[in-house]
């Protein structure tokens, strides 16, 4: 049997929820009308004819963004095992949560006076 | 503690008096609660579309939906069923599969999220113990599906949109997490069901929102930002993106994007409740209600309601 009880919902749950998708498109694939025109399928800009593609280069400062995001999510994330035995930890593992958002704290500043989080 | 009502295990001790045995009515069990809560929430996105279309109709003096159905009431199923009967452009320089594939990575996620929404003591999908650690890891696959439909479109504005959408999702989702995190310190467990019962016994008093009056405001502003509403809704920023990620899509996969951010909506407020006022709770303790009515727990009209 499942070693994890009530993960096997999870699995079951997620089967079920690509179901939605599935039968939605597959319902709309059967009803729907189907008439094919080059100029039907021509990407939209505003009823100019497009000049270029989109996928090119696009700024860096997205990626920048996500990086900072990163760092930041897997802080949330190593806190939260901290969080739920927070009562039984007491003190100590408080003081070192500190430090630990501390040094991200300084990361962050660092990354701040780079210029990672100004757009222009 | 109240158990409430325990509908898995009635259900399955019914079966097994009828003489199948254990597995096989934990099997037939399974997927009710989870057709239930996919029902349920469509449902849910039917009102809030209508509730929405009414509400700003009248704050504009307009009068909104109202032909369809009594008060217009039937307007969103009208909505549905005319995207299904839609044709499906698929613009002729966009990657087919990823076009495909963004708004299904944007749906799934979502109705997932349902799993550890507690509706009662025992009427949840299942009490996982990861709970709300969950949500928020499902949470993060979504702005993968926006990025994936913008940039497949091979279109400027669903570009910038889906880029615009991503960038917003991830930066409001690091203070959802931490507000999260408070609670989850105050009631020392992940699972909703916990946080639910460590906020019960007082009312009205106990909840949460009390407690974290600051952390519910920015939870409340985050969850406005992750469901791309207003005034957060520059990733569609129709005066100058035209429909943000979405729009080159149609038919049936645009309603798809529809679906999942109306879902999501009724998500966050449904997880708004669990997290700060009180969940499934009665606002007024229900022991003082039961003791204004006279009733109490040997009443014999409540041991027919509560024991089948």
């Amino acid at each position: 049997m499942f070693v994890l009880t009530g993960y096997e919902y999870l699995l079951g749950f997620l089967l079920v929820c690509s179901l939605v998708p599935a039968l939605a498109l597959t319902a709309s694939k059967l009803l729907r009308p189907s008439r094919r025109g080059p100029e039907r399928r021509t990407t939209y800009e505003s009823g100019m004819e497009p000049i270029g593609g989109a996928w090119i280069q696009f700024n860096i400062r997205y990626y920048m963004f996500a990086l900072v995001f990163v760092i930041f999510d897997v802080e949330t994330v190593f806190l939260y095992p901290w969080a739920v035995a927070f009562n039984q930890l007491g003190l100590l593992a408080f003081i070192e949560a500190l430090i630990f958002v501390a040094i991200l704290v300084v990361g962050l500043v660092y990354a701040w006076r780079k210029g990672a989080l100004e757009w222009s | 503690m109240n158990q409430g009502i325990d509908l898995q295990q009635t259900f399955i001790t019914s079966l097994m008096d009828l003489g199948l045995p254990a597995g096989a009515a934990k099997a037939i069990w399974m997927p009710l609660p989870m057709l239930m809560m996919i029902i349920g929430a469509t449902v849910g996105v039917l009102v809030t579309v209508w509730l929405e279309r009414k509400i700003s109709a009248a704050a504009q003096q307009r009068i909104g939906p109202e032909y369809i159905g009594p008060l217009g009431v039937l307007a969103p199923v009208a909505d549905g069923l005319k995207l299904i009967f839609k044709e499906d452009t698929v613009p002729a320089k966009a990657d087919p599969l990823l076009f495909m594939l963004g708004p299904v990575i944007v749906v799934i996620p979502v109705f997932l999220s349902y799993l550890i929404v507690p509706f009662g003591q025992n009427l949840v999908v299942t009490d996982v113990g990861m709970g709300v650690f969950l949500w928020i890891a499902l949470s993060s696959v979504v702005p993968i599906g926006l990025l994936m439909a913008g940039y497949a479109s091979n279109n400027k504005y669903s570009l910038l949109g889906g880029l615009r959408a991503a960038a917003q999702s991830i930066s409001y989702e690091i203070p959802l997490a931490l507000s999260v995190l408070a609670i989850v310190m105050m009631s020392n467990s992940l699972s909703t069901i916990d946080i639910v019962n460590q906020q019960s016994g007082y009312g009205v008093l106990g909840w949460n929102i009390w407690r974290q009056p600051v952390g519910f405001f920015i939870f409340w502003v985050a969850a406005l930002a992750e469901c791309e509403r207003i005034p957060f809704d520059l990733p569609e920023a129709e005066e100058e993106l035209v429909a943000g990620y979405q729009t080159e899509y149609s038919g049936m996969k645009f309603a798809l994007f529809y679906l999942g951010s109306y879902v999501n909506l009724v998500l966050s407020a449904l997880l708004v409740s669990v997290l700060y006022l009180g969940g499934w709770e009665l606002p007024i303790p229900i022991s003082l209600v039961a003791s204004w009515l006279g009733v109490s727990e040997t009443t014999p009209w409540l041991e027919i309601l509560v024991r089948p």
